[in-house]
């Protein structure tokens, strides 16, 4: 197999393997979240607030991921 | 006002959808081409495309400077970088006006100010402290900016500064300055140093450093990334997925039933739409608080010093 269909194969199990983990550690948030805010209503605001933060940073982790991705198989 | 609202983004995906037709017209090339195109609209590019014409702007010579070359000719996402901060000192000009006059903000000056004060309870004070109102024009600024250029990504025929890697490096390092003057205005250029070594034996200072040192470079290096790739790749989404109607339209296999399905698609861009203003709130607020948090970290050592005096 020539290089350039290698890069285009290696882009897109990436992906799929990046979204993957992504969608597994935001699914583990949520569902912690739901929990808390299951228990303690109260609370469901700040809970709300720290979820979306997390959820910010575990996907930034992943377009780190994706953006290797993209330059594969584009150049 | 639900069905204006969603009569709105119909209408801008049926805008998008007319830009693919238009373009699928002229170029009637594979699916290649068509890739190609929706990949421009959300890359910069040297012309304007506005209804019924194409403006081109103007090319400037690359500057040489430092042995670097930077070519500084306007291309269309400087464009709607000035017109982002243009449409901001205008509006909340008029809302600063506004508000100083009444008692009681009505109106568009109410809605600012649910912002405002959402970002001073919500961001400034909890992660920096009293010593937070200092920074609030900084934050303010940085929220309004991102989340403008975000949200004239969606508009027919507008695209997002924020989906150009160098806009968001250009916020990112803004972004390190503050944090870095923030933590040096409160602390002290002694205490700040002397964090850097993280305060352990001075025999393991040589690999603190180091450490510490690429830790202060990655924070807002992930801002900058995070910010272009959730931008440019909310796009790219969006618009393949209605040239997803053109690709099939190519495939002969396909080619006469796509009347039917393209609806599919339509709907899919109208919901990706709702959710892609979703995203521009989002990441606009995600920026504005991690770098309030960050430099609510540089600020904390201030008042662990306090405690130590007493």
């Amino acid at each position: 197999m020539e290089a350039t269909a290698l890069a285009y194969l290696a882009a897109g199990i990436g992906a799929a393997l990046t979204v993957i983990g992504a969608g597994l550690g935001i699914g583990k948030l949520a569902a912690a979240a739901m929990e808390a805010s299951g228990r303690q209503p109260e609370v469901a605001g700040q809970v709300r607030t720290s979820m979306l933060i997390a959820a910010a940073l575990i996907e930034g982790a992943t377009f780190f991921a994706l953006v290797i991705c993209i330059l594969l198989a584009i150049k | 006002m639900n069905v204006a609202f969603l009569l709105l983004n119909g209408t801008e995906a049926v805008h998008a959808a007319a830009d693919t037709v238009h373009v699928a017209a002229v170029h009637e090339g594979g699916s290649q081409e068509i890739a190609k195109y929706l990949l421009e609209h959300v890359q910069d590019s040297h012309h304007l495309d506005l209804p019924g014409m194409t403006v081109e702007l103007p090319h400037f010579a690359p500057v040489q400077f430092l042995g670097m070359s930077f070519d500084m000719s306007i291309t269309k996402h400087v464009v709607f970088l000035w017109l982002a901060a243009l449409l901001l000192i205008i509006a909340l000009g008029i809302v600063a006006f506004q508000n100083s006059r009444r008692k009681v903000p009505r109106g568009f000056g109410n809605l600012t100010e649910v912002f405002i004060v959402f970002i001073r309870d919500e961001i400034a004070l909890p992660n920096m402290g009293p010593g937070g109102m200092r920074y609030m024009p900084y934050l303010l600024t940085t929220f309004f900016f991102i989340l403008l250029m975000n949200l004239l990504g969606l508009f027919p025929y507008g695209s997002s500064a924020t989906a150009n890697v160098n806009v968001t490096a250009g916020l990112a390092i803004i972004a390190f300055v503050m944090i870095q003057a923030s933590s040096i205005r409160s602390q002290g250029v002694k205490h700040y140093l002397a964090h850097m070594t993280g305060g352990v034996h001075w025999a393991l200072w040589v690999i603190m450093i180091p450490i510490e040192i690429l830790g202060l470079f990655t924070k807002p290096f992930a801002l900058c990334i995070r910010l272009f790739a959730n931008m440019s790749g909310g796009h790219l989404v969006l618009l393949f997925l209605l040239g997803l109607i053109f690709i099939l339209a190519q495939v002969p296999a396909t080619a006469s039933g796509v009347w039917y399905i393209s609806p599919v698609p339509v709907l899919f861009a109208v919901a990706l739409n709702l959710l892609e203003i979703f995203v521009a709130f989002l990441q606009a607020y995600v920026f504005t608080m991690l770098t309030s948090l960050f430099m609510g970290l540089g600020m904390q050592q201030e008042s662990h010093s306090e405690k130590e005096l007493h």
